[in-house]
């Protein structure tokens, strides 16, 4: 009886220190979930430092058909052109370029050779074809009109 | 929590550059929307906990306009590397001010430049003892010279291409002459003695590549003996009077007058002497190369038939008025501009405001020193309203002219030097 009772006691303690110890670990999860979710939870208001305060707008806002961030247009294969084509270079360096399907691709060979850009996966297709359709070559001949002429009175 | 999230920043801090981070932070913040896992343990926990003000570098600045003191009217092609040009008008000064020249990089500016640590290794096959010089070295033990001195981007002119060429679309205005002060590359390397083999020369420089693979160089390109041992080619200090601007190379460069500016390296810590073509990056392939033999547009052409770009060609700009103006009929137009010829001169400038059916020639200036643009100008009288072109062609000592279309296509679209053209209204 007495050895039962000490067991059952024994048991209770255990018991115990398991709840303790998950409801420890359980806190810790939470806690540490909710600093991934909001990285500024725990960093108090430092007098000595200033802190950067984090804008919390739309990166990836799209204002008539436009990336406002990067300027590329919006069609299917956008975000996967952003997240692997702007980390090197600016998207000022695609947009002014247009080259057909088989340059596209030739040119992120090139990358891949000599640029350390990493191997694309299956998302290669898509920015190709991305690219091939939005930033193709267009016919301008031998030499082009002159164009965007801002007009203005020259005075002696 | 609050030690820890700072500790690890400051662990990081050495690992992973702040320009980087802050740019691959926006990208890491959109990839979290898909994955929490990108978050963890990276970057964003740094980004609560840095300092307000603390400008990582300040390069990081997104105004290259105050960044580099240019004029507003540059037009950036590309941030990242920054890739900016003038326009025609800008360039009407005999000697160009920082505010309007172009700035062409392959890489990232050096970062944190230390001017009293600085050093040049004169190194390679061809150097009978390496040897390495501080600035205050260079500026002592070699006289110094000035010139004015042409440069041209390879690809300037590369937007006109068609079909159209990969790079950065420079159209007019990857052109500047300003004034440069510095030693002769000659003399440092006489200083260190160039063995009989030696045939090209081959810079490094302090610039980044766009990776941050520091094993990488942006660009590491050079000249042939006979073009590193003219007067001319400087390592220079100075640029317009002044300490050479950052963007531009502070605190040595390499300049080259009328080659591709691209043999013009700067931020330089290194020449190597050669003992056969120099094999850096940027030489080979395509880069900074056109077919050996003429090729109809759009060609593939292999490596092996793609020669190295020597002298630029013979090109002109009319940098006043600036096109559109509109004129009243029996107004005279005074137009002025500058030409060069690469390693040659200019020997004759005409303009035709109907096209290219006649011609008429105006006197153009001998240059302030060779390499150096030469300037014209001419009144011009127009005895009918309309709308008119006036283009400007300039012919070299050779007697070769600037075409009216587009030169000889190339895959990589450089050296157009097609006529340049405004547009005039004549009321």
């Amino acid at each position: 009886m007495e050895s039962q009772k000490k067991f059952k006691e024994k048991v209770k303690n255990i018991y115990t220190i398991i709840t303790a110890m998950s409801t420890i670990i359980g806190l810790g999860i939470a806690v540490c979930v909710m600093v991934l979710l909001n990285p500024t939870l725990f960093t108090s208001v430092d007098s000595t430092i200033n802190y950067v305060v984090v804008v919390e707008e739309d990166e990836d806002k799209i204002e008539n058909g436009i990336h406002v961030r990067t300027g590329f247009v919006e069609d299917v294969g956008l975000m996967e052109t952003v997240n692997n084509c702007t980390n090197c270079h600016s998207s000022k360096l695609v947009i002014q370029n247009r080259m057909s399907k088989e340059r596209w691709l030739a040119t992120i060979k090139w990358m891949q050779e000599t640029q350390n850009l990493w191997d694309l996966g299956g998302t290669e297709a898509i920015i190709v074809n991305y690219l091939a359709n939005n930033y193709a070559p267009e016919k301008k001949g031998r030499r082009e009109n002159l164009s965007d002429i801002e007009w203005y009175e020259l005075n002696n | 929590m609050l030690y820890l999230v700072r500790l690890k920043s400051y662990l990081a801090y050495p690992l992973i550059n702040f320009y980087t981070y802050m740019k691959r932070r926006n990208f890491i913040k959109k990839a979290a929307l898909g994955s929490l896992a990108t978050l963890i343990g990276t970057d964003i926990v740094f980004g609560a906990t840095m300092p307000q003000g603390y400008t990582p570098l300040a390069l990081g600045d997104p105004d290259p306009f105050k960044l580099f003191g240019l004029d507003n009217e540059m037009v950036v092609l590309n941030d990242k590397p920054w890739n900016i040009e003038a326009k025609a008008h800008l360039l009407d000064d005999a000697i160009t001010p920082n505010k309007f020249m172009f700035i062409r990089n392959n890489g990232i500016i050096p970062e944190n430049i230390d001017v009293n640590n600085w050093t040049l290794t004169i190194d390679g096959e061809s150097v009978k003892e390496q040897k390495t010089y501080t600035l205050a070295e260079l500026k002592s033990k070699f006289r110094q010279h000035t010139y004015q001195l042409t440069l041209e981007c390879g690809g300037n002119g590369r937007s006109e291409f068609n079909p159209p060429a990969k790079g950065n679309q420079w159209t007019i205005g990857a052109v500047s002459c300003a004034q440069w002060t510095g030693i002769r590359l000659r003399d440092v390397l006489e200083d260190a003695g160039i063995k009989s083999d030696a045939i090209y020369t081959g810079y490094h420089a302090a610039d980044i590549h766009l990776s941050r693979d520091l094993k990488k160089e942006p660009i590491s390109r050079g000249a042939p003996m006979a073009k590193s041992l003219q007067d001319e080619t400087l390592l220079a200090f100075q640029m317009n009077g002044e300490d050479i601007p950052i963007s531009h190379g502070y605190p040595l460069r390499l300049v080259a007058g009328g080659w591709p500016a691209s043999v013009s390296g700067k931020w330089i810590t290194g020449i190597s002497i050669r003992n056969k073509i120099h094999d850096g990056t940027k030489m080979g392939g395509k880069a900074y190369r056109v077919p050996c033999k003429s090729v109809a547009p759009g060609t593939k052409v292999k490596d092996e038939d793609m020669c190295i770009i020597e002298s630029m060609p013979v090109k002109s700009l009319i940098t006043y008025p600036k096109t559109g103006a509109i004129i009243e009929k029996g107004q005279k137009l005074h137009i002025r501009g500058h030409a060069w010829a690469g390693e040659l001169e200019v020997a004759k400038l005409e303009y035709s405001i109907d096209f290219g059916a006649t011609w008429q020639e105006c006197p153009v200036k001998q240059p302030v020193n060779r390499l150096a643009w030469q300037h014209f100008n001419a009144s011009i009288d127009f005895t009918e309203s309309g709308y008119y072109e006036v283009w400007a062609r300039a012919t070299d000592t050779n007697g070769i002219s600037q075409p009216m279309l587009l030169p000889g296509w190339n895959p990589k679209g450089y050296l157009n030097n097609a006529c340049h053209r405004i547009a005039i209204k004549v009321k």
